[in-house]
């Protein structure tokens, strides 16, 4: 009997023949954490008595959700992580470089890794075809000792996606769709796995705007095949060596299949205050927004700045509306630079972030006020979650946050484009 | 066996509710951090809750951020185990990993302010309020010896790895 991607990796990696359901203390090839969940993981490293990282040069350090610090105490925190990456050795990713998922598949990440972050959004690597998951920060602290951690081997759904997106739908209206159809607790403990030709198609940017969001539909990694998209985005990275072909089995045994037809989707929305509230974008056109953020590991790469650029080209938003860009990385920024989309966007009105997570947890760079509502391109709009529990989240794809922009209510892109 | 009075919350109770973003400038000062546990779903919950007593929640309990800090505050606020329907695959995991119980069983046959009495090794819940009797499913084995140890700290260091 053949096996899913999960099977696979997680098989390979154990040296054992894993099947859904197995118990298997795999390897792990990248571990991660970041400046709010490090400090922890750095506690829990030094209380569980370990002298040193296993394998310091795939181990790194990212200051990326306060960054820079916005008080003191933060500040310390990041100091806290600057003297144990000096102490042990292992990579740090400071302030200004970006969100480490965005660094993670720029620059470690390789198809058939097993790769652990304390940080739940770590799933955004399955794009490339790494068995990538989210843990908390004594799982990683152990991963940084061990190398290894032990996993259950989840059961898969495939999801076969196939046909063309319709102008104005995008890789993030698929998977905000796929949530608000499963909801958010539909695919737990599961491994979400995409096929079909429309995913054979997807850029890599869209793949990991889909894999970044498996864990919204409580999902433990979601998995894309490792193909020549991958090879070629391994390679515009200096990384064409670290590429293998990464696929499932014909005859793999799946929990379930969905199919979605690209071509029945609509731009879609989720509304306050969970990931699952979805409704296609045209029929929220009276919703009132104050504040638009295009960024975060889920869109904030160069072909989203791309996107929204090209709507906002030559355009201000509606009065009252504050727009607030922040990139993903550091390479997505000068990219962006190079390719003029961030003079288009400065022109029309954005507000510029350092690449980092900005304000999409609620710490700073755009904290909502009370009654305040904000289309956001992040992955997440409970409640509270952008530092005021009396603020209103909606969550959309970068042509949708800018047409809502420039119309300051929810707007369907395809009726500015 | 565990004794205490219950908290009830609702579907979908997030790491957000239970310890908000906005207070990560406080998760190396944790009996800061523990005052605002659970502010966003009850506000009062942290001044009315008492060691020993229990948490019952509807259905994905914990979903959102992988923030340990969600199950260390619950845990250090005084909280014996979490009931709920179901519960987010990574809370799950670090709630155990600290040594704080998480049973998934019918939380609807309980009431907040009900007096459980809970029996871990049986695998019941003795709701001494109503006179029902509840069983939890199974945790796999794996989490079990973590739990038992006190948490994956005190685990690996008595073990040295994991062991299957």
């Amino acid at each position: 009997m053949g096996k899913t991607l999960a099977e696979k990796i997680l098989s390979n990696k154990s040296g054992s023949d894993a099947r859904a359901g197995d118990i298997v203390i795999a390897e792990v090839d990248l571990s991660f954490v970041q400046d709010t969940t490090g400090p922890l993981t750095v506690r829990q490293f030094q209380a569980s008595g370990f002298e040193c990282l296993i394998n310091p040069t795939r181990t790194i350090l990212f200051i990326d959700h306060a960054a820079p610090s916005p008080n003191s105490a933060l500040s310390n925190d990041h100091t806290l992580l600057r003297d144990f990456a000096r102490q042990h050795g292992c990579v740090i990713s400071d302030i200004g470089d970006g969100v480490c998922h965005q660094i993670v598949v720029e620059s470690f990440a390789r198809p058939g890794d097993v790769i652990v972050g304390a940080d739940s959004h770590t799933v955004t690597a399955g794009g490339l075809g790494a068995f990538a998951t989210g843990m908390g920060s004594s799982d990683v602290a152990i991963a940084f000792g061990l190398g290894k951690t032990w996993f259950r081997i989840p059961e898969s759904f495939k999801v076969a996606v196939s046909g063309d997106f319709p102008q104005g739908v995008y890789a993030k209206d698929l998977i905000l769709h796929f949530i608000g159809q499963i909801g958010a607790d539909g695919a737990t403990y599961k491994a979400l796995e995409f096929s079909g030709d429309a995913v054979e198609k997807m850029s890599m940017s869209g793949r990991f705007t889909v894999a970044n969001m498996a864990v919204e539909a409580g999902a433990k990694v979601g998995l894309f095949p490792a193909d020549e998209i991958t090879q070629a985005h391994l390679a515009s990275q200096g990384r064409g060596g670290d590429y293998q072909p990464v696929s499932p089995d014909a005859d793999a045994v799946y929990e379930k299949t969905i199919k979605i037809n690209a071509a029945d989707l609509e731009p879609t929305v989720s509304m306050p205050h969970t990931v699952d509230n979805t409704a296609p974008a045209r029929e929220l056109k009276k919703i009132k927004i104050h504040q638009v953020v295009i960024g975060t590991c889920t869109n904030g790469r160069l072909e989203d700045l791309s996107v929204a650029a090209g709507i906002l080209k030559g355009k201000k938003p509606a009065q009252g509306v504050r727009l607030i860009v922040a990139p993903a990385s550091r390479r997505a920024l000068l990219e962006a630079i190079e390719a003029g989309y961030i003079r288009t966007l400065v022109e029309a009105g954005a507000v510029i972030l350092p690449p980092g997570c900005g304000p999409c947890l609620g710490l700073h760079q755009g904290v909502l006020g009370k009654e305040e509502s904000c289309l956001s391109t992040a992955n997440r709009n409970f409640e509270g979650r952008m530092g005021n529990p009396r603020g209103f989240i909606y969550l959309g794809s970068p042509a949708t946050a800018a047409a809502t922009a420039l119309t300051g209510e929810i707007t369907d892109p395809r009726e500015v484009m | 066996m565990l004794k205490g009075k219950t908290f009830k919350f609702g579907d979908g109770i997030s790491t957000d509710h239970i310890i908000p973003g906005r207070y990560a400038h406080l998760r190396s000062d944790l009996p800061e951090l523990v005052k605002h546990v659970l502010e966003d779903a009850d506000p009062d919950f942290a001044a009315k809750v008492k060691a020993g007593d229990f948490i019952v929640a509807g259905s994905n309990f914990g979903l959102g951020s992988s923030r340990e800090h969600a199950p260390l505050v619950i845990k250090m606020a005084g909280v014996s185990a979490i009931l709920a329907k179901s519960v987010a695959r990574i809370f799950f995991r670090n709630a155990i990993n600290l040594g704080l119980p998480v049973l998934i069983c019918d939380t609807d046959k309980i009431d907040g302010g009900d007096e459980l009495e809970v029996d871990l090794s049986a695998g019941t819940v003795k709701n001494i309020s109503n006179g029902s009797l509840l069983t939890f499913g199974k945790i796999p084995e794996v989490m079990l010896h973590i739990l038992n140890e006190g948490g994956l700290i005190p685990y690996i260091k008595k073990h040295g790895g994991f062991r299957l």
